[in-house]
């Protein structure tokens, strides 16, 4: 901060915008608290039934129990596991598939219909599938995954291949470069930003992707729990899960936006 | 002559039909020359550019040309926001696989000598757009091109931006002593800057008049002081049907 240089009225300026930071900070975090708090308070006074919606300190208790029977890692770890690999895949292939897509025309023409379709498919029409194909182990669960990403990869990487401007492309043309050139100088640079809002929307959906497979086939990980503890009435469980999932899946987007402020600085 | 059109004719064919941009064209240009293709708007200018640079072929008729290296200068400078003012003007040795030590020097001494040594390493979202027009010629320089093909390169400008880079870019490609086709549909333009002036009529395109431009002692400035400016300006605007 250089505030010598400042004139009083900028310095108030700085001061009134850091003190708006500062507020909006205090109140989303004033917020959890408050939700939590009035959470415990209505069980606690049997306002609610804590049995059925649980409470902030049982899910404590339930999240120390696992840990103490050694499984509160093993679960996180699956779930984690499975979401990355199907999330590294989905946007990796869908990646190369949109390259393949955008390199011809008439490819892409053949298959935009196909992949329109898959998109508005409910991917978990195609569970009991998977499982006779795949089996029930982590490799369906991954597949599922994949299957849940990839075709909105697919789509959002394309149509950011395609908005690249058009006299940056004739410019690159007029220099007489090779498709191969036009791609990695031009294409691939210039839709950096789409690529990052695809991951976004891919974490949220490699989420979707992985706890969906654990409803349909899984013995272990956080969706295991979930559809186990709705099954037996543990609430608690589903409770416990839900928010450890909501950790889990914040982690992962901020992971994303710091890589985006890194790349896009 | 360093390029001449022999009765060329370039048609566009379209799933709604087909359009004669040009017709029956004829012009020549010389080494060194400066010369401004105007015409009304639309009237297929830029295809004319797209012919010249071989992006198109012609449907009819020939374009005979010299060995010759051509390099585009477009409406807006097209800069890549990614890549710093170096690195920009360093793209065309990369794509056109020249990218030789030598080569980057020279396009370092053309950046220098035309006073953009203090923003090699900015991008050029830090640049005034004159500024952003100027390494925009640097870069179609640096490739060393024979011919510059300039599509309105001014247009997007603010005017009084527009009249310094219009001298800016006269001065530059004077003293490297290159030659260049101007198109653009500005008449005060074009004959402040070129030696040549070729009239185009509406489409379908084809050449209807044209004045060698001698006044002057050849910078815009000095073109646009003279009375002959306003002659030459009324002369054009009748051709033009305006």
């Amino acid at each position: 901060m250089k505030n010598a240089n400042y004139s009083k009225e900028h310095i108030l300026y700085l001061k009134k915008k850091r003190r708006k930071a500062v507020f909006i900070n205090l109140a989303r975090a004033g917020l959890l608290v408050a939700v939590l708090g009035i959470w415990e308070l209505l069980a606690q006074l049997k306002v609610i039934d804590a049995f059925i919606t649980s409470s902030p300190s049982r899910v404590c208790i339930t999240i120390a129990d696992l840990y103490k029977n050694g499984t509160l890692f093993s679960h996180i770890g699956i779930t984690l596991l499975e979401t990355l690999i199907g999330f590294l895949i989905a946007v990796v292939l869908g990646y190369s598939i949109a390259v393949l897509l955008y390199m011809s025309d008439a490819v892409r023409k053949v298959f935009e219909p196909y992949i329109v379709v898959l998109n508005s498919l409910p991917k978990i029409a195609l569970g009991p599938l998977i499982i006779i194909w795949i089996g029930t182990g982590y490799t369906s669960i991954i597949f599922m995954t994949v299957l849940v990403a990839i075709i909105v990869c697919i789509m959002n990487t394309l149509t950011g291949f395609l908005s690249v401007d058009k006299t940056k492309l004739t410019l690159m043309k007029a220099m007489g470069a090779s498709k191969q050139a036009i791609l990695f100088k031009l294409i691939i640079p210039a839709s950096l930003p789409s690529l990052i809002n695809t991951l976004k929307v891919a974490v949220g959906l490699a989420w979707i992707g992985s706890i969906m497979g654990e409803y349909v086939a899984s013995r272990a990980g956080l969706g295991y729990l979930i559809v186990y503890g709705g099954q037996v009435f543990k609430l608690d469980l589903v409770m416990t899960s839900t928010f450890i999932l909501c950790i889990l899946a914040g982690g992962m987007y901020g992971i994303i936006t710091l890589i985006e402020k890194k790349l896009t600085k | 002559m360093i390029l001449s059109f022999n009765d060329v004719g370039y048609t566009y064919h379209t799933k709604d039909g087909e359009t004669n941009a040009i017709e029956h064209m004829s012009f020549g240009i010389k080494r060194g020359d400066f010369v401004a293709l105007i015409g009304p708007s639309g009237c297929g200018k830029t295809t004319i550019l797209s012919l010249i640079a071989g992006l198109l072929k012609p449907s009819y008729g020939k374009i005979e040309r010299e060995n010759a290296e051509f390099g585009y200068m477009l409406q807006r400078d097209a800069l890549f926001p990614w890549r710093t003012v170096e690195a920009n003007i360093f793209l065309p040795l990369e794509v056109k696989k020249r990218n030789t030590p030598e080569m980057r020097d020279n396009a370092l001494r053309l950046a220098e000598k035309y006073g953009l040594k203090d923003f090699l390493k900015k991008k050029p979202t830090e640049l005034s757009g004159g500024m952003r027009q100027r390494v925009a010629l640097i870069r179609t320089l640096a490739a060393q091109p024979d011919i510059l093909l300039l599509d309105e390169p001014f247009s997007a400008l603010d005017y009084q931006t527009r009249l310094k880079v219009c001298d800016d870019v006269q001065s530059i490609i004077k003293s490297e002593q290159k030659t260049a086709i101007l198109v653009t549909h500005d008449m005060s333009e074009a004959i402040a800057l070129s030696d040549k002036v070729i009239v185009l009529s509406s489409r379908p395109a084809t050449v209807v008049a044209e004045h060698v431009i001698d006044f002057g002692d050849n910078t815009p400035k000095s073109r646009r002081e003279c009375p002959e400016f306003s002659q030459t300006f009324e002369i054009l605007r009748s051709e033009l049907g305006l």
